[in-house]
């Protein structure tokens, strides 16, 4: 029977976890299911790259959800420095502290300073605050859009789980959290990085996962209905689209469709719901050129 | 290797050592402990194999590859592939040189994979020689001596495929000293200034810390500028023939100038990408590693699918794109233009280079070009020495931008 959270321990074969992970809704091919499954059992970060909406921040949160643990997410940008990422001292407290403490007339220089360097004035970021949580969930998410000087600390976060802070000491997490980065690969990340993780490449879903998928989401959502939207959007991804439909927005898309009462696809209602699948004008254009959204796809 | 399941790796690995020795069987392999070969022998003959095809499955990918079997059914061929993938693997290029290694190393179906032995590489190094001795030198043109300065001024306007070899080469050397300055692109990373800038609140609070709280000096800070990236497309394609060589030098001087923040590809049938060729010191090596690593030589040209296939790749976002290419555009010209339109919205700056738009007589006539042209920022010539030096200075944020000319003969 399954239980409502599991520990990295119960897990006996990819077969559990996949079980899990197909019980919290998420539709995991084998190599996802490996990959994770590898990821809780070894301990190390597990790098998912992959085009934009092929489940790779899902997947992540369905870990949270498995393991009963928080979710703490770093949304990577340029620029991204440690006192974002780590750690920072919370200055104005530290003041206030020192005025007190001279109003009070304290004397002692040494205890004063132990005082204002004290774990309580500390203010933790995500990474710190990964390492303190047990058990915890790391997504950093679209490491591609940080820099190199982010991917340099953040190295040094991930090689042995430590942070060291010069006023108070090293930081050490008692048991690793599970590390999760996505990158939708605008920019290639430094292979030391990568060297630490597990390395896994999602693809979008074949036809029959994508339907299942849609099913599962939407319980309203009608065989016949599923299955066309997911045969449009398999047709979309091989039209050399600008941006291919993931399958995020095939779900924002079965969802419109299901909203507005239909059963099927039929062309007038495709086209009027095209903006919730492609939000690009070129590519809306391209599929109304080619009849992508009548039935035959636009081959007969 | 982790305990419980060593018995199972062992299992496959039998299995797999009958078919696997082929991949890995090379003259100075350390022969088969008696009882059967080692297991992790096999695998490590595998990580072997996966590095002569070219992944990075270095040793600590290995030790990782092995460690992540000891979790999983070894004696199961699925389970041996995705701890591989898994943790040998570092991009999608990488897949499918594993899929293909993967089943030639563990089937036995299939042939083992001949090994490509490794080249005999001989190395030019440059050396000074001051009287122009060394190497003999063509009949007419031998140990010229460098040209003076007015002799310079000549060649710096004139067009480069109407030159001899000896002033060709002069031009060459000259190319290689071009200055590659490179406009500056402003991070979101800051710095400490000591003069000047928006206050440090992070650093002004520590320094009043510092001082017992007691204010102290404000401390400022200022946006760090990096060099803002190029990407150089060089047409190589037959009707470019003439340039094609001068153009690489160029590109060549940009990578030298600035490795981390320079990308070139040749365009012809289909987009390479030759920034690693372009990388060495010596340009005349450097052009050579060109040759073998372009396919595509004195072909046609697409232009369209080319800059499509750029627009799939990280590298043209916020960098200036600079296109060396005479547009004889083969395919569909209109595809050409909505990838233009798409380029000019993603790119800093577009920079056509039009070696013929050096000759007075040129009008931009041809649909390519006529299709690109309202989407390039820069429509510049690059026929001449002269030419070079404007466009450098242009990366070089020398120049305010112009708008896109529309032919004339302003070299």
């Amino acid at each position: 029977m399954l239980r409502r959270t599991t520990t990295i321990s119960d897990l006996d074969a990819p077969a559990t976890l996949a079980e899990l992970l197909d019980h919290h809704d998420y539709l995991a091919d084998e190599g996802v299911t490996i990959a994770a499954y590898l990821a809780l059992k070894m301990g190390r970060p597990l790098f998912l790259e992959g085009e934009a909406g092929v489940g790779k921040t899902e997947l992540a949160k369905t870990l949270a959800a498995i393991l009963g643990a928080p979710l703490i997410r770093l949304q990577c940008h340029e620029g991204l420095d440690a006192a974002q990422a780590l750690y920072d001292w919370d200055f104005p407290r530290q003041l206030l502290h020192l005025k007190a403490a001279e109003a009070a007339g304290a004397a002692d220089v040494a205890a004063l300073e132990g005082e204002i360097y004290d774990r309580r004035f500390l203010i933790a970021r995500p990474l710190l605050r990964a390492l303190e949580t047990q058990p915890g969930v790391l997504l950093v998410d679209e490491i591609d859009r940080a820099d190199d000087e982010f991917e340099a600390f953040l190295l040094e976060v991930l090689s042995d789980f430590t942070i060291s802070v010069p006023e108070i000491g090293t930081i050490r997490a008692a048991t690793p959290p599970v590390v999760v980065l996505t990158s939708n690969r605008t920019r290639e990340v430094h292979d030391a990085l990568k060297r630490r993780c597990l390395y896994h490449w999602l693809e979008h879903p074949g036809f029959d996962r994508e339907v299942a998928i849609l099913r599962r989401r939407l319980p309203g959502c009608a065989e016949r209905l599923a299955a066309d939207v997911a045969r449009t959007a398999g047709r979309m991804r091989e039209a050399g689209l600008v941006k291919p439909p993931g399958i995020a927005e095939t779900l924002d898309w079965a969802e419109a469709l299901l909203t507005l009462g239909a059963v099927e696809l039929d062309p007038a209602l495709a086209a009027a719901t095209l903006g919730a699948v492609l939000k690009h004008r070129e590519d809306q254009e391209t599929v109304r050129a080619r009849g992508l959204l009548t039935p035959d796809g636009g081959r007969g | 290797m982790p305990g419980g399941c060593s018995h199972r790796t062992a299992a496959v690995a039998d299995d797999a050592a009958v078919t696997g020795r082929g991949g890995s069987g090379r003259p100075h392999d350390p022969p088969a402990p008696p009882g059967g070969p080692e297991p992790v022998a096999v695998l490590t003959g595998f990580a072997r194999t996966l590095r002569a095809a070219g992944v990075a499955a270095d040793h600590h990918r290995t030790q990782t590859f092995l460690a992540a079997l000891g979790h999983l059914d070894a004696a199961d061929g699925r389970d041996v592939y995705w701890a591989g993938r898994l943790t040998l693997c570092a991009g999608p290029d990488d897949l499918v040189r594993y899929e293909r290694c993967f089943a030639a190393y563990f089937s036995a179906a299939s042939a083992p994979p001949h090994r490509v032995r490794a080249m005999t590489v001989s190395v030019t190094r440059p050396v000074a020689s001051p009287y122009g001795g060394g190497e003999p030198e063509p009949a007419g043109e031998a140990g010229a001596p460098p040209a003076t300065a007015s002799e310079i001024e000549v060649l710096r306007r004139r067009d480069v495929a109407r030159m001899s070899e000896a002033e060709r080469r002069e031009v060459h050397r000259l190319l290689a000293l071009l200055r590659g300055a490179r406009q500056p692109r402003r991070t979101r990373r800051h710095r400490l200034s000591p003069h000047g800038g928006a206050i440090d609140a992070r650093r002004t609070v520590r320094e009043i810390l510092r001082h017992g709280g007691e204010p102290a000096r404000l401390r400022r800070r200022v946006r760090r500028d990096r060099p803002r990236r190029v990407v150089m497309l060089v047409d190589v394609s037959g009707s470019m023939a003439a340039y094609a060589d001068t153009l690489l030098r160029f590109a060549h001087a940009l990578v030298r100038a600035e490795p981390r923040a320079t990308e070139v590809f040749s365009i012809g049938t289909r987009l390479t990408r030759i920034t690693a060729a372009l990388r060495h010191r010596d340009p005349g090596h450097a052009l050579d590693e060109c040759s073998a690593a372009i396919p595509d030589w004195s072909g046609g040209t697409r232009l369209g699918e080319e800059v499509r296939a750029l627009l799939r790749l990280p590298d043209p976002r916020g960098a200036i794109v600079v296109i060396a290419s005479d547009g004889w555009e083969r395919g569909e010209a209109g595809l050409l233009g909505a990838q233009m339109a798409r380029l000019s919205r993603l790119a800093r700056r577009v920079v056509w280079v039009n070696p013929h738009k050096g000759d007075p007589a040129y009008l931009p006539l041809t649909a390519g070009i006529r299709a690109a042209l309202p989407y390039v920022t820069d429509f510049v010539a690059g026929h001449s020495l002269a030419a070079y030096e404007e466009l450098a200075a242009l990366l070089a944020g020398d120049r305010p931008v112009r708008a896109a000319g529309r032919g004339g003969a302003d070299a």
